[in-house]
């Protein structure tokens, strides 16, 4: 351990738990806006669609994937940790299932990101 | 290279509540974190994943989905679950983080005045939404949804 003062352990399990943090505050912020902007449709159907074209560019299609992916990581990482509370099998192994949960979050991030991106590419 | 000497938390443990809040909590997480990946992975894929998925939702969008109960309850639960699930996800970090009582307090303060006011907002504009607003732009609005409106409204006018 470089320096050798840091009472961190390291290794998979400190990793996923520094990911779950910072992906379920992202999220939790995302949803503050959210709410927020989706709130609008009470003001009128105009202010709606003006703020939500706003969000209708390739940088916005671009964070959106970001959020997903948190959403994605955040959703397997958690039944990760469910089962590792419950099951003694799991909680051996706890470190093939975080593997378990980055494979299992390529491939949902395989289907999602090419409609996604081709929704905001592709122009319709 | 020997471990580095702990020091021992000069910590006291509160006095254990009767009501064991933070194993619920803790239960909570579990229970709404897998309520919540049903809800929100069918939210995305509606969303996101059908038809012209982002580049399709403006107003009418929101308006063909409310006119089924169905999805307003069902966006009424992601709301309540997600903000209950998310806030005590951040008061667990400052708790972590937050070094001084001052800084804790404040935190949390803000924390319960973001939960209350998204919370409420989010329910009223569920429950309150209306779907054809009078002066609004036709181009705006889901024409569908208003005739059937209309329809219905003809309807029982009549005896």
């Amino acid at each position: 351990m470089p320096g050798g003062s840091s009472l961190y352990k390291s290794g998979t399990g400190m990793w996923m738990w520094v990911a779950h943090r910072t992906t379920g505050v992202a999220v939790f912020f995302f949803l503050l806006i959210h709410v927020t902007d989706t709130a609008l449709v009470r003001v009128s159907p105009e202010a709606y669609n003006q703020v939500i074209g706003l969000y209708k560019n390739p940088f916005m299609g671009l964070v959106e994937s970001g959020l997903v992916a948190a959403i994605i990581f955040h959703a397997l990482n958690g039944l990760r940790i469910i089962s590792v509370d419950v099951w003694e099998w799991a909680n051996r192994h706890q470190n093939r299932l975080a593997w378990a949960v980055w494979i299992l979050w390529i491939i949902a991030m395989a289907g999602f990101l090419p409609r996604h991106l081709g929704h905001v590419f592709g122009g319709e | 290279m020997s471990a580095p000497a702990v020091v021992p938390p000069r910590f006291r443990r509160p006095p254990h509540s009767r009501i064991h809040t933070e194993k619920w909590a803790w239960l909570f997480m579990r229970a709404s974190g897998a309520l919540l990946i049903v809800l929100i992975f069918t939210h995305l894929f509606v969303n996101l994943m059908t038809g012209n998925g982002i580049s399709a939702i403006d107003f009418g969008f929101v308006a063909g989905k409310w006119a089924n109960p169905l999805w307003k309850w069902w966006d009424a639960a992601m709301l309540v679950l997600a903000m209950i699930h998310g806030t005590n996800g951040m008061r667990l970090l400052v708790n972590d983080y937050a070094r001084t009582r001052w800084v804790r307090r404040t935190l949390k303060s803000a924390l319960a005045a973001a939960f209350t006011l998204v919370v409420v907002l989010g329910s009223l504009v569920i429950f309150t939404f209306d779907p054809c607003p009078e002066g609004a732009a036709a181009t705006d609005l889901n024409a569908a949804v208003c005739a059937s409106i209309t329809h219905t409204a003809t309807t029982s006018e009549a005896p």
